[in-house]
């Protein structure tokens, strides 16, 4: 019954962003019509219904109903309630109508909160929401439908992917989700002010905390994936450039091109037919990384749900909507007028170089990760992995490290580089110490470890220098957010400077009460325990670390799953201030002499990396509580000079 | 530079950075793309010692050998025609057995020994390694149904 009751909702939400989508299209013919004045109260029906939607679900998976398809192969009756939650978006099915129920209620909001752009770019807005929610509505309704009944009914269910079976990645999806989410309501306002010929600084204000958010949720996202990853998969490595984490991070670096150039728009008037650009190439991203993780296209250490014709309906959508969207931009863009010129030395002049160097990022990603698909199709099987990654991406990563140790100091519209000059030389000091510093610890260390040491080190200082001379008490906070999100980009990078240029490893097979070392550490097997837990068993190394004195113990885990019936590590993290202490251990020696596979890692300032990353979201918060405060005060003018 | 041509100098900054990309990716794939080997393929292609390549195939029943290190093997790929010895040092993936499907990233040394520096086995019930879903998999003696741990 309560399935029923979320597939019929399904359906009238659909209908009512097809009515969006024609009171729209008859607003933009006629400049008025019937229909328009329903635009806003069916955005609100619409996210209401495809609320309720996701809630039934949910509810189906508490209940464990194993007469819906759905629940009988994704969850099981002997699972954690968490994981039983988990399991309404930790499939296909469940995950698409997660993204249809954020961006509806998406919808909702903007109908209901926004009052910065004039009603018919309002109204244009929601029309393009609603367009995307219906192509995505259709997707569920034809391609997916969550649910649909099994019959008969099996008694326990299938169970759920132990590698998803953990509580970080139950949130790390839905996350993704929002991040993606936001980038449409972004675009939606790009088409909006395109179609009504608004593209101007109150279409930047008003699309800005959007964007903002979406990045917030897509650099938690990354983050909590690449954690996951790295504890999880017991291989010691915290990114792989695996497929499904380039779709992740494809978006982000479009969306962090977009923040600034918004930013540019927002306050200065300039950067517009460039900031559309953005707001479509972010949408298609993050379309794109629905496509390449949902349509199994992709070999991938943590692809799921593979369906070639479900793969086609969303090429199919993401060609149409991109597509249409950069037919609009080409007919269109000639009416939007150039902004307020500037000089290449300049805050704009940064934020150019930051947006170019991140699309060149952006496009190097992405043809790595397409070509291999290319490539079948003309009957090779190659793949690209972290070789060529870091080969393409690190050395334009060093540019962008730069233009960020100058462009904040920059002032806007005209300046001249040697007003910093003292700044500069204070930098190439920094770069210079840094980089010898690093050598003289670990010659061998390699030339992007010991550049990524010496930049972040002087990023670390560059971060706080906008501060300086402002009364910090009347500094506006997204001043701050842009000062703190810096830092963690320094504090990241040093994080995984550090990691590729000091980790130590060993690789040994341990008796029990046998001794292994790693970097100073001593590490000492003292016996292996089998344990059980709510669906798994595992063997359980008892170890304890020892170093200058101090004595820790260590438990890593080689567990064996029965629903589905699969094996996965559980790495003992021991973190310390300066780094981490990685050990895994694994299915006994088969020659059957008694020894386990043991491998250590220590991982100098490999928190950095994740620490670092929270710094940049945290700032992103600050920023987007300030501009959404903000809002209630009178603005006040040339908020960034110093 | 003149205020009207700014768009026009930004819109060429831009072309010149992404037909940059396009070259930096172009020369880095021609480095660093490794292509998939099947035995068969590889004894007929001549690939160059320590070109990265992925090696493809089933693990042939009774060839792990295990070294009295405890964590080097060695074993051999096969597929319907050929097979290729394989050397690799490390913790061998969960589900890595003997019969069972597997993908190796690594490096022939002189000797036309493969040595691998990652193994990637059938990874859970749904996924099996995409370079193998071309091959017969009814050569393998586990299957999804099958498998024991």
């Amino acid at each position: 019954m309560i399935a029923e009751a979320g597939l019929a909702a399904l359906w009238l939400a659909a209908s009512m962003a097809l009515l969006q989508l024609i009171a729209g299209l008859t607003l933009l013919r006629d400049g008025a019509g019937q229909l328009v004045p329903l635009i806003k109260p069916a955005a609100y029906v619409q996210g209401a219904l495809s609320t309720f939607a996701f809630f039934a679900l949910m509810w189906l998976f508490y209940d464990t109903d194993l007469s819906v398809l759905l629940v009988a192969n994704n969850s099981h009756i002997d699972k954690p309630l968490i994981f039983k939650l988990a399991g309404t978006w930790g499939n296909h099915e469940g995950s698409m109508l997660l993204w249809v129920a954020v961006l509806s209620v998406s919808g909702a909001a903007i109908a209901f909160f926004e009052k910065r752009i004039d009603t018919k770019t309002l109204y244009a807005t929601l029309s393009v929401q609603g367009f995307i929610a219906l192509g995505f509505f259709a997707f569920l309704l034809f391609a997916s439908n969550p649910f649909e009944r099994l019959l008969p009914a099996p008694i326990e269910g299938a169970g759920l992917n132990p590698l998803l079976q953990d509580v970080g990645l139950a949130f790390h999806p839905p996350t993704l989700y929002m991040g993606y989410v936001g980038l449409s309501v972004a675009f939606s306002f790009a088409v909006g002010a395109l179609l009504t010929n608004q593209v101007g600084p109150a279409f930047a204000r008003a699309m800005r905390p959007w964007v903002l958010a979406a990045w917030i949720f897509l650099t938690i996202g990354i983050a909590a994936g690449s954690y996951w990853a790295y504890y999880e998969l017991g291989w010691g490595g915290w990114w792989f450039w695996d497929p499904v984490e380039n779709a992740s991070l494809m978006p982000w670096l479009a969306a962090t091109a977009l923040l600034h150039s918004a930013s540019v728009l927002a306050t200065r008037n300039a950067l517009r037919a460039w900031t559309i650009m953005l707001a479509l190439v972010a949408f298609a991203m993050s379309m794109a990384g629905t496509f390449l993780v949902r349509s199994g296209i992709l070999t991938s250490v943590h692809a799921f749900a593979v369906d070639p014709e479900r793969g086609a309906f969303i090429l199919a959508l993401m060609l149409m909507y991109t597509g249409l969207a950069f037919v609009i931009f080409a007919l269109r863009i000639g009416t939007v007028k150039q902004g307020e010129p500037f000089q290449l030395v300049s805050r704009e002049g940064g934020i150019v170089a930051n947006n170019i160097l991140l699309s060149v990022i952006l496009a190097v990603v992405l043809i790595g990760t397409l070509y291999p698909l290319a490539a079948e199709a003309m009957g090779d099987k190659i793949s690209v992995g972290p070789p060529y990654f870091n080969k393409a991406t690190v050395p334009v990563m060093v540019l962008l490290m730069l233009a960020l140790l100058i462009g904040p100091m920059l002032r806007w519209r005209r300046d001249e580089l040697i007003r910093i000059r003292y700044w500069l030389i204070g930098a190439a000091a920094i770069l210079l110490l840094g980089a010898i510093v690093a050598w003289q610890l670990a010659p061998d260390i390699g030339l992007f470890p010991l550049l990524g040491i010496a930049f972040s080190l002087a990023l670390a200082v560059a971060a706080w220098l906008p501060l300086r001379g402002r009364k910090l008490l009347r500094t506006p906070l997204p001043v701050f957010g842009m000062v703190i999100a810096h830092f963690g980009i320094a504090v990241s990078v040093f994080g995984m400077a550090a990691e590729s240029g000091f980790s130590s490893e060993t690789l040994t097979a341990l008796a029990p009460g046998e001794n292994a070392k790693v970097a100073g550490w001593e590490v000492k097997l003292n016996d292996v325990n089998p344990i059980a837990g709510d669906n798994w068993v595992a063997v359980e190394g008892d170890m304890i670390a020892a170093k200058n004195g101090n004595q820790f113990a260590l438990h890593p885990q080689s567990r064996h799953f029965f629903t589905p019936p699969m094996q996965t590590s559980e790495a003992a993290l021991l973190t310390r201030w300066n780094g981490q202490l990685y050990a895994v251990i694994a299915q006994p020696d088969q020659e059957g002499d008694g020894r386990w596979q043991v491998r250590l890692w220590w991982k100098p300032f490999v928190t950095f990396i994740w620490y670092g990353a929270l710094l940049i979201a945290f700032g992103g918060a600050i920023s987007l509580f300030g501009r959404m405060f903000r809002r209630t005060k009178k603005p006040t003018r040339n908020r960034w000079q110093s | 530079m003149k205020p009207k041509h700014q768009r026009l100098v930004l819109a060429l900054i831009a072309v010149v950075a992404l037909v940059g990309a396009g070259l930096i990716a172009a020369s880095a794939l021609r480095e660093e793309a490794s292509y998939f080997y099947t035995p068969t393929t590889l004894a007929a292609a001549n690939v160059a010692p320590g070109k990265a390549i992925r090696l493809g195939g089933m693990v042939q029943e009774g060839s792990i050998v295990r070294g009295a290190d405890g964590v080097s093997i060695t074993f051999i790929v096969q597929d319907q025609e050929r097979s290729q010895k394989v050397a690799y040092r490390g913790i061998t993936p969960d589900l890595f057995v003997e019969g069972s499907g597997v993908v190796a990233d690594g490096r022939l040394v002189p000797g036309r020994v493969f040595v691998a520096d990652s193994l990637l086995a059938k990874h859970d019930e749904n996924y099996v390694p995409k370079e193998l879903a071309d091959i017969d998999m009814s050569a393998a003696a586990h299957t999804k149904d099958t498998l024991v741990p």
